[in-house]
């Protein structure tokens, strides 16, 4: 299996990604944004970061990148496609998943663990987990209050393409547990042909109990088992 | 050439720093106002007088300088 890793001029979580999919066995590179062909790659990680310094919108500019345009075509012939936090903003602002990310309600840049419910085991990213499964992850954004119209939320969910949703330790979900504003606590979702997943919570900060959490591991556990991959971890 | 491109937060879409803003105002001791969004305004300046540089800047405006899920713009030519 090969993966890269995406990097723009402000990128701050590679590192972090490229060094939980080495020890999980994974022949992974680093991609510059510069890059015009991104092929033979199972797995496109964009990480998170702040991308050209977050100007004009949060992935707005990183979107026009070079390796952008390889990355839709990787999309449409079916690569998988990992999109986190500002990952996530960037496939949004390039029209790989619908809607937007907006400055969370509170204006506060947030930093904590929280919870999230699997809403879907059904994608590449998550099919080591089961339906409600609870995952304690790390956020760290400014800008993660999805948006989206009604039309498309609710095919959204007609589509069961929402993959995460905020919740509280039980698996609740309610205005309570959305530490952003998101629209029907939403946390996470994947496009309709399922290889595109976009993420606000970091998993690569919770790949070691040392650092809080190993629940991270999921979502790239799940597309090694996608891939018919043997973990080297 | 120049032009000016207002961009705004769709009505529909939450303004948080706008809320914000309105806030700090009526502390201010302005309590008759109601609402205030916060935008961005844009400048720039074209070289020449491209025919088409009127249709280029809207494409512009709808693929870059504003993201149409959540905000309008407004575009101004002054030749």
């Amino acid at each position: 299996m090969k993966a890269a890793v995406i990097r723009f001029p402000g990128s701050n979580c590679d590192q972090d990604c490229h060094l939980v999919l080495r020890e999980l066995g994974v022949d992974v590179e680093y991609v510059w944004h510069k890059e015009e062909y991104v092929a033979g790659y199972d797995l496109i990680v964009l990480p998170g970061g702040f991308s050209y310094g977050d100007y004009l919108r949060c992935g707005a500019i990183a979107r026009f990148s070079p390796v952008m345009k390889a990355v839709v075509e990787a999309a449409a012939k079916g690569t998988l496609i990992l999109g986190i936090c500002n990952g996530f903003q960037i496939l949004c602002e390039a029209g790989l998943l619908p809607g937007a990310l907006i400055r969370n309600r509170s204006l506060h840049f947030i930093c904590e663990f929280l919870n999230v419910r699997v809403e879907s085991s059904a994608t590449a990213f998550t099919n080591a987990a089961q339906n409600g499964a609870v995952l304690n992850l790390p956020i760290a954004h400014g800008e993660g209050c999805y948006v989206a119209d009604e039309e498309t939320l609710r095919s959204l969910n007609a589509n069961r393409q929402v993959v995460l949703r905020y919740c509280n330790a039980s698996g609740i979900v309610d205005p309570a547990t959305d530490p952003n504003g998101s629209v029907e606590g939403i946390a996470g979702i994947c496009n309709l042909e399922r290889n595109v997943f976009g993420m606000m919570p970091h998993p690569e900060r919770a790949c070691d109990a040392r650092i809080g959490s190993r629940d991270g591991r999921i979502f790239f556990e799940s597309v090694l088992a996608h891939l018919g991959v043997q973990s080297a971890a | 050439m120049k032009a000016k491109v207002i961009v705004m937060p769709k009505q529909s879409v939450l303004d948080p720093q706008g809320v914000a803003v309105r806030d700090a105002v009526q502390h201010h001791g302005m309590s008759a106002v109601k609402s205030v969004r916060v935008g961005k305004f844009m400048e720039i300046e074209i070289d020449g007088e491209a025919a088409d540089a009127e249709a280029r800047l809207h494409e512009l405006c709808r693929d870059l300088l504003s993201n149409p899920v959540i905000e309008d713009y407004e575009l101004t030519l002054e030749r």
